[in-house]
């Protein structure tokens, strides 16, 4: 059988935020992950990041459950300090080499405690931080990572380098350290291969003009974020390096490294940068109370993304200066700070002080990450990005091989991560035979049956060797939980987390017939889960476990205080005794997911999405409300790459209607909807009724019809759309026409649509160019506020300036404007470089007109999804869950999130099939543990509860009782604190629970 | 009244402020050892009887924190505690509470430091209140096998 040569086990090189999130969408849709990180730990570069915009969420709190999630899973297995040496074979069997760096240290052993890093005499500067400080060369990458194991820098260490020292080996609490590590090279099969090896920000040493080199006041952006960053080198205190003031007036100087051939080779876009300019000068002025004088030099303010403009608006509202000039020189001034000369729009020559200048670096692909591709024979473009198509946005040219994240062109972490999810969804579409073949499942015993059984509970005091027993006495703790009441058993151990305590634990719970367990150590954030593996071995239901954390919060913290520390312990294990008390077994109840999605909306998202379902091994119904699929593509000439979007749709529309796992339902809406995720039941306006699993919303958008620039009032002004169907029809009349205007920003980025409609100033500089092309003499005007051809797009616009498409800038204030002469259209615009007004005839005017949601309001009620305020679709989380909605089962992809060109729509739609196979893929779902329940006893039907749950979890019924649905339920338990008669309860955090462990605080 | 230790009960959300003192431990920044934490997933899981338990068995005050505005984990559980704090606040002090007793913060799980500053100083100004006396606790002492 051909099958028995694909191998169900994927091979993903690089940690990052992209790979994290391919790892986790291939382990939960049953394939086996090897996921390959260089360094010591994973969460690549967002890891180093203070705030994530535009939502300024704290980076390190989104991106910790992913790790630990990474870190966990029983299918993804975490190679760190690896690197690949070789890849062979064919697409779904390929063998992978790898060599496997020392760590010397053990991780089984490593309990993480630091005191080796304490003792560690060799001061190293600490890449973290940008080495604007020191680790030692004994090291965790930082306090968050995963695996929380420390690491040897083989390089500096004085025991392996001269062999002296050797002083970590003699604290080491656990005996972890080992200096007779080895490389170690290892062999393993995978079917594909998803590359996401991230970039490097660019080192701008070498830029005389900027001064980065010798200027301590010059720094780059990713330093300023560490100065930013809580875990940075000055704690989060914005300083001048020079002399450690705080700054009162600072410069972010745009576009260092990117759009810049003259001196750096680097002709794209890194895309990110405005946005994260933007970002750190709004949190630097909040660090300072306001009183900060920000200005940021721009070319080109390119806030194209979801929310973007919105925030360039709230910092220009905060008073950070926009100044629209390319700085010439920066220098040093004596003592502090860097005088910065510039011409501004007007040409005037201005010079101003400011006490620090950041440096908006760009996004480079790295020599390492160059020569990866060279050796497994990745064609990339003249910039070293991994070379992709339109069409297949995350697939590489050697067959097998998918990308996601930067390693294809720069881009932000959502589009990073949808690439991810999608990336997932693509390196499987040939794996789908082995599928769980090589998975891991975890064994566990029945459970043994507590009910009526008075509480047993056991007591573990753990020593974390001196973590915590010296400081706490580790033994009066002990003697005390033996007084307390239902405590059987209590003991000390030296590593409860380590194997060994663990057997023990599983025995000690037979001998003694514990039926609660409490370890008194570290933290449950991090140990929760392993003890409650153990409890499961035991045959204990998991839930019958708590913790004190008498490490982090007691030991770690009151060191110069034992005799209180020690009561707090005390106080602490009774607290937590108290509450184990009380536990019940919680019940996970299994329900079925019926395997069939249902995708809305039959554009290029909708296909692309049912195609990749399909790949997967998953039948779906695509409901389009047309008579004809393909949505808005239909209208689309070529794509930016030059494709034929037509050909494309052609093929598209052929494989949806001859795939049999796809049944296509047209002129029809959704009218009624029931259910949850895996038992979902809509009504179409066909009357037809579809039971499906997931549900994924892919409705597109529309193009607005302009009401300005006398569109509709003469045949001479089209839109964009409208252009690219003449060109298609090879209209006589285009043909002929000498002159063109187009006008960007038509109904986008303007008062009451206050967002870039992203797509369109690509599109009018690849027109533009295809027009010059075909017409060498055609003279072409693009009107625009700012250009916005993000990341390699720039060339395109280029391209375009080289063959003498004039581009002119118009302000919101001052807009060009149309008059009608006779059958002519005169344009008459300001132009800022000559001074003057031009007035142009155009044989056409195009206008980019804004992208507009179709505000799917009953559609969004249906389901219980939001939009956002102009009518988009809003996403689980903005930055790492841009395919999901906060509702279980529920997905998104394509125009009706927000606008977007089409390699993004169909990665996007790849990526939320990707997530619906996360879910069709278990035939059965576990739901239930720490979730509400109600007592409809106690229950009024005021419906609180269901207002308050942000995950409508919870309904009334038919008699008008609340009743939970544990599918939905995540388990924060608004409801149960917001009920006047306490009809429901969070299992796990009951009230009587938490009012014991009140009562037992004080 | 200077050698006043007070006691003070505390709830955490899981996910920011509890990850928050997590942090400061390995960072190993001191603060005084006055308080007691109790994990909640979220603190829109605070029932306001907690607070008034809290009092009730003698707690000298309460301090509750979470995730900053936007970044709750269960998307708008602080919204909803700050609400509820709001009304309690104002309740305790219409009852003769000194309102200092009741602290409400937002720290994220990377602000170790704030937590530190934060820990430090809703324990001086509770402090500063001097011991709680509004709610008789001598009555009302009971242990653990009453509430179970």
């Amino acid at each position: 059988m051909a099958s028995d040569n694909i191998v169900g086990a994927v091979l993903v090189a690089g940690g990052g935020v992209a790979g994290m999130q391919a790892s986790l969408d291939l382990a939960n849709a049953g394939y086996y992950v090897y996921l390959v990180e260089k360094s010591l730990a994973i969460g690549g570069r967002m890891s180093q990041l203070d705030k994530t915009f535009p939502t300024n969420d704290c980076a390190m709190c989104i991106i910790s459950p992913k790790l630990v999630e990474v870190g966990r899973h029983i299918n993804i297995e975490l190679l760190t300090l690896t690197d690949i040496l070789s890849i062979t074979g064919k697409e779904g069997n390929f063998s992978v080499t790898v060599r496997k760096n020392p760590r010397y240290i053990d991780m089984s052993k490593c309990i993480a405690c630091g005191e080796c890093t304490k003792k560690c005499p060799r001061k190293v500067e600490n890449a973290y931080n940008e080495s604007l400080d020191i680790r030692k060369a004994i090291y965790v990458q930082y306090a968050q990572a995963v695996p929380l194991k420390y690491g040897i820098d083989p390089t500096q260490c004085m025991f392996l380098t001269k062999g002296k020292c050797g002083s970590c080996k003699k604290v080491c609490p656990a005996d972890a350290v080992n200096y007779d590590d080895k490389p170690e090279d290892a062999t393993f099969k995978v079917g594909s291969v998803v590359l996401a090896p991230g970039f490097a920000p660019f080192k701008p040493s070498d830029f005389e003009t900027y001064r980065y080199a010798d200027a301590k006041d010059v720094i780059t952006a990713l330093e300023f974020e560490r100065y930013l960053g809580a875990t940075g080198p000055t704690r989060g205190e914005v300083i001048r390096p020079s002399d450690g003031h705080h700054p009162t007036k600072m410069a972010f100087l745009q576009c260092v490294g990117s759009r810049d051939i003259n001196r750096a080779d680097n002709g794209y876009c890194s895309s990110v940068c405005c946005m994260y300019a933007i970002k750190e000068a709004l949190i630097a002025k909040e660090h300072a109370g306001g009183k900060l004088d920000v200005s940021v030099f721009y070319m080109d303010i390119r806030t194209f993304g979801k929310d973007f403009e919105r925030y360039y608006e709230k910092a220009k509202a905060a008073g950070i200066k926009f100044i629209r000039s390319r700085v010439h020189t920066v220098k040093p001034e004596p003592k502090n700070g860097v005088k910065i000369s510039y011409i501004t729009d007007g040409g005037v020559t201005n010079e101003d002080f400011f006490d620090l200048a950041v440096l908006s670096h760009g996004l480079v692909v790295t020599p390492e990450t160059k020569e990866l591709s060279a050796s497994l024979n990745i064609e990339t473009d003249h910039y070293n990005f991994a070379k992709t198509s339109t069409f297949s946005p995350v697939a590489l040219s050697r067959p097998g091989f998918y990308a996601c994240g930067v390693f294809t062109g720069p881009k932000d972490i959502p589009t990073s991560v949808m690439e991810a999810s999608a990336a997932a969804a693509a390196a499987t579409s040939k794996l789908t035979p082995a599928r769980s073949s090589l998975t891991k499942v975890i064994n566990i015993p029945a459970p043994v049956d507590v009910n009526g059984e008075p509480p047993r509970v056991g007591v573990f005091v753990c020593r974390c060797g001196i973590n915590i027993a010296s400081v706490v006495d580790v033994e009066k703790v002990v003697e005390f939980a033996k007084t307390l009441p239902f405590v059987e058993y209590a003991a000390v151990t030296m590593f409860a987390c380590s194997q060994d305590s663990q057997e023990k634990i599983v025995s000690l719970i037979k001998e003694f017939r514990l039926n609660r367990i409490v370890v008194s150590a570290c933290s449950p954030r991090t140990h929760e889960p392993l003890f409650q593996e153990t409890l499961a071995a035991a045959g204990l239901n998991k839930y019958l476990y708590e913790m004190a954390n008498i490490r982090n919060h007691n030991s770690w913290v009151h060191a110069n205080n034992p005799a209180e520390a020690t009561r707090k312990a005390m106080d602490m294990t009774e607290m937590a005794v108290a509450k184990a008390a009380l536990l019940v077994p919680l019940k996970e109840n299994v329900i079925d997911v019926d395997s069939t999605a249902l995708v809305i909306g039959g554009g290029v998202a909708g296909l692309n999405t049912a195609l990749t379902l399909s790949s997967q091994g998953f039948k779906s119904v695509v409901v389009e409300k047309e008579a004809v699929l393909g949505g808005n593509a239909n209208r689309i000439h070529t794509t930016a790459k030059g494709e034929d979007v037509a050909k494309y749709l052609e093929s598209l529309k052929t494989k949806v209607t001859d795939d049999a796992n796809i049944t296509v339902v047209l002129d029809a809406k959704v009218d009624k909807v029931a259910g949850y995720v895996g038992n979902f039941e809509s009504t179409l306006t066909n009357g037809e009724t579809i039971k499906h699993g997931v549900t994924i919303i892919a409705t597109g958008a529309q193009e607005h019809k302009p009401t300005e620039y006398l569109y509709g009032q003469s045949p001479k002004v089209i839109t964009q759309l409208e252009l690219d169907e003449l060109i298609k029809a090879r209209d006589p009349k285009l043909e002929e026409a000498q002159t063109f205007v187009f006008v960007q920003c038509v109904g986008s980025r303007e008062p009451g649509r206050l967002y870039c409609s992203k797509v369109c100033c690509t599109h009018t500089a690849h027109t533009a160019v295809e027009l010059k092309k075909k017409n060498p003499d055609a003279r072409i005007f693009v009107l625009y506020r700012d250009i916005r051809t993000y990341a390699q797009k720039e060339d395109i616009y280029k391209e375009a300036r080289d063959l003498g498409v004039i581009f002119i800038r118009y302000s919101l204030e001052d807009k060009p404007v149309a008059t009608l002469n006779g059958d002519a259209v005169n344009i008459t615009v300001f132009d800022p470089v000559s001074g003057r007004k031009l007035l142009i005839s155009p044989d056409y005017t195009v206008l980019a007109a804004a992208i507009v949601s179709g505000r799917e309001n009953e559609l969004a009620m249906k389901y219980k999804v939001p939009l956002d305020e102009d009518g988009w679709f809003f996403e689980a989380h903005q930055k790492l869950r841009p395919v999901d909605f906060a509702t279980d089962g529920m997905f998104l992809a394509g125009l009706c999130h927000y606008p977007k060109p089409m390699e993004e729509i169909i990665a996007q739609a790849q990526a939320a099939a990707a997530r619906a196979v996360t879910v069709l893929t278990q035939p059965k779902m576990t739901v239930g543990g720490i979730v509400a329940e109600i007592n409809q006893a106690k229950c009024s039907g005021c419906g609180v509860c269901v207002s308050v749950c942000p995950f409508s979890a919870v309904s009334l019924d038919e008699k008008g009782k609340s009743v939970v649905n544990e599918a939905m339920c995540k388990g924060c338990g608004n409801c149960a604190s917001s009920c006047r008669s306490d009809a429901p309860s969070l299992r796990g955090f009951t009230n009587a629970g938490l009012f014991a462990q009140i009562a037992a605080a004080l | 009244m200077s050698d006043f230790e007070p006691k003070i009960v505390a709830f955490f959300c899981n996910w920011c402020t509890y990850g928050a003192a997590d942090l400061a431990g390995v960072s190993r920044l001191d603060y005084p050892p006055n308080f007691r934490v109790v994990r909640l997933p979220c603190t829109g899981r605070l029932n306001p009887k907690f607070i008034i338990e809290a009092f009730k068995r003698g707690a000298d005050g309460v301090w509750v924190s979470g995730c900053h505005p936007g970044d709750c984990h269960y998307i708008a559980g602080n919204y909803h505690a700050r609400r509820k704090f709001i009304l309690m606040h104002q309740l305790l002090e219409s009852i003769g509470v000194d309102p200092l007793r009741l602290r409400f913060s937002w720290i994220s799980s990377a602000e170790a430091n704030k937590f530190q500053a934060m820990a430090k100083d809703v324990i001086e100004n509770i402090k500063s209140c001097g011991p709680n006396t509004t709610f008789r606790k001598e009555s009302l002492k009971l242990g653990l096998a009453e509430v179970a």
